[in-house]
């Protein structure tokens, strides 16, 4: 019978049930909405900046991460690569020398970064080749160099060119070399545009007067879930070694960082959204609170315990506020999984700003079910804080008074 | 069979600016079975007095035995219970739960007394037969007149099958039709089944249906007459 109370209640004033079922709907529906894409596409770009360069884990010499000067190199070593391959997890293994030097051509010269790679490796990483405008890709034995667009143009530099390369190489040789171009490649990040030059790492050891070295060996698994475990198979396989062996998590710090940051302005917005509609909720709860103050103090008169009274206002309330999450929840649901499917692809301003980050300038929808939960548990404790309200009421009920008012 | 005893019952009100000393000394007993009025006029101390009588008040100073039971010494929830067993309750209007109709709201309050499902539904329906609704149980209380809605907080009141009945004013807000029709309810109640009414008023109609008139005024009994 309570039941048919509480029931018959949700339909009398239909207009409040409405309003206080649209305000958790509404809630849950942005909140969902807005940290999927958040978390979807700073998952994207986590994921991209991983699986296109930065690879699962790094092995550097150590120290290099702390100071990354070409003296910090080590030795390339077969036998440890091929055992790191045998790992079934272990997708592939990509060398590479990166360091500075300076570029010159003609009256011009500019600071840029040296990619030494093994190009096929390199290419099967991070798609280089698609992003050649002119000329073409680097081969396995190349003695030219592929350069950011950008570059090119501040140095004027065309196909078949020449580029001045000087520097300081290991122990502080100096260095200098002289290399064609072959191609020019655009990347959606300026900074690599404007300063990346790409050699096969023959020649960038030959240049930095290295033998068989490296400054880093990017290792690309198959599932990010398997790190811990190759980490550890990694320290093992190069036990006496003087190694560092990061993760992504570890290397991507700054990244990290800055998508915090990013995150810190949209979960103002919630926070904001919710405040709206917690005291919104709250505000059709105190109405219905005082519209059936008397009622309440009927039924406390002719013998209804405070803690059923209480009971029935839950009840109710309990019920609007599941109402509002399950449609808040199944109509943004589909949505989040469409634009799962199918990212946005931002265009003008907000592409460009995601751009000059170095990011694509994509939006995408995450599905995880963790973040969703969460924000589940978000609204429904702002529903449980708003009932707290005639709860309070209604302990202090006194029934000669509420029948009066 | 004396039911109710009232001894020196005081109630000053307190919550606002000015304390009002409401009732001021009430001795009475009642006894089982009485029909008697409350009258005095407004503002006298009737409503209070009742309320205190019914549980839903505390008197300030004073004591009220209900069967023996000085009800002021028990508890919120126990007061609470004690009501649903002992007390019918008329008030003067918003005596029914809007959301349900005339039969539910006889018979919510014995589902509070854990009745079952069957002898909720016959007695519910013999009730409004006995006020004479046999043909509303199913409405809800804004498709009754006030008078059908007194009715139906009568039967509701019977329905805990109480030992009395409190009625604070139940036909201030009734015509003469309704009032008189009410009032031969109670009064056939009252003799047929020997059910206790206790009722304020300050309607001369309805005074001289009563068999006892205790006149009160300023929180003091000034007259106690018995016919
Ligand atoms: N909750 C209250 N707070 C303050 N004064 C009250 C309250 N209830 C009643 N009163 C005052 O107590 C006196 C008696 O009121 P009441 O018992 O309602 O009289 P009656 O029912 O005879 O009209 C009146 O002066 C009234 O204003
Ligand atoms: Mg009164």
């Amino acid at each position: 019978m309570i039941l048919t109370v509480a029931w018959r209640n949700i339909w009398r004033n239909k207009r409040r049930t409405l309003i206080t079922v649209a305000s958790i709907f509404f809630a849950l529906f942005f909140g969902l909405l807005i940290r999927s894409l958040q978390i979807g596409t700073f998952g994207k770009i986590a994921n991209d900046a991983v699986s296109s360069y930065v690879g699962h884990i790094q092995i550097h010499q150590k120290g290099y991460w702390e100071e990354k000067i070409i003296n910090n190199v080590f030795e390339r070593n077969n036998e440890i690569e091929t055992k790191i391959l045998q790992h079934e997890s272990v997708k592939s293994i990509v060398p590479r020398i990166e360091s500075f030097a300076l570029a010159s051509a003609g009256v011009r010269t500019k600071g840029c970064m040296i990619m030494g790679i093994d190009p096929d490796r390199e290419n099967n990483m991070s798609s280089i080749a698609s992003k050649i405008t002119e000329g073409q890709y680097l081969k396995q034995d190349d003695i030219g160099a592929i350069i950011g667009d950008k570059l090119a143009s501040f140095l004027d530099l065309k196909i078949g060119d020449t580029l001045v390369m000087i520097g300081q190489g290991y122990h502080a040789v100096s260095a200098a070399g002289l290399y064609p171009i072959r191609g020019i490649v655009h990347f959606p990040s300026p900074e690599l545009n404007g300063r990346a030059v790409y050699l096969t790492l023959p020649m960038a050891q030959d240049f930095y007067s290295l033998d068989n070295q490296l400054t880093s060996m990017s290792i690309l698994l198959n599932d990010n879930d398997d790190i811990a475990e190759v980490k550890k198979y990694i320290g093992e396989i190069t036990g006496d070694k003087e190694y560092e062996i990061m993760d992504w998590r570890e290397l991507l710090v700054e990244l990290q960082q800055l998508i915090e940051s990013k995150q810190v302005s949209s979960n103002f917005m919630v926070g904001l959204l919710y405040m709206i509609v917690g005291f919104g909720v709250f505000g059709t709860i105190v109405m219905m609170t005082a519209e059936r103050w008397r009622e309440f103090g009927l039924l406390a008169a002719v013998g209804m315990k405070k803690i059923r009274l209480i009971l029935t206002v839950f009840i109710e309330t309990i019920f609007l506020g599941f109402l509002g999450l399950l449609a808040g929840f199944a109509v943004s649901l589909p949505i989040m999984i469409y634009f799962y499917k199918n990212p946005i692809i931002l265009v003008g301003e907000m592409a460009a700003t995601y751009e000059e980050m170095g990011f694509e300038g994509v939006m995408v929808a995450s599905v995880d079910l963790p973040f969703m939960i969460n924000q589940i548990i978000v609204v429904a404790v702002l529903v449980l804080i708003a009932v707290c309200y005639p709860v309070f009421k209604l302990i202090k009920l006194k029934p000669a008074q509420a029948m009066k008012a | 069979m004396k039911i109710i005893e009232v001894t020196n019952l005081h109630k000053i009100y307190n919550s606002s600016e000015v304390k009002v000393h409401a009732v001021r000394g009430i001795d009475l007993s009642f006894e089982q079975g009485e029909f008697t009025a409350v009258v005095g006029p407004s503002g006298s101390g009737k409503t209070t007095f009742l309320n205190m009588m019914g549980g839903l008040d505390n008197p300030t100073e004073g004591k009220i035995f209900i069967d023996g039971i000085n009800i002021g010494e028990l508890k919120s929830s126990k007061l609470t219970d004690f009501r649903m067993k002992n007390i019918g309750f008329v008030f003067q209007a918003y005596n029914l739960i809007p959301v349900l109709t005339a039969k539910e709201n006889v018979e919510f309050i014995m589902h509070l007394q854990g009745r079952s499902k069957n002898e909720r539904n016959e007695r519910a329906i013999s009730l409004l037969e006995q006020v004479g609704l046999g043909d509303r149980i199913n409405s809800r209380p804004n498709k009754l007149s006030g008078g059908q809605q007194q009715r139906v907080a009568v039967a509701r009141a019977l329905a805990s099958k109480p030992k009395f009945i409190l009625a604070d004013e139940p036909t201030a807000n009734l015509d003469s039709d309704s009032t008189a029709n009410l009032l031969d309810i109670m009064e056939n109640l009252n003799r047929e089944e020997n059910i206790t009414f206790i009722f304020s008023t300050h309607d001369a109609r309805v005074v001289k249906k009563a068999r006892r008139v205790v006149t009160i005024e300023d929180g003091k009994v000034v007259s106690d007459l018995t016919k």
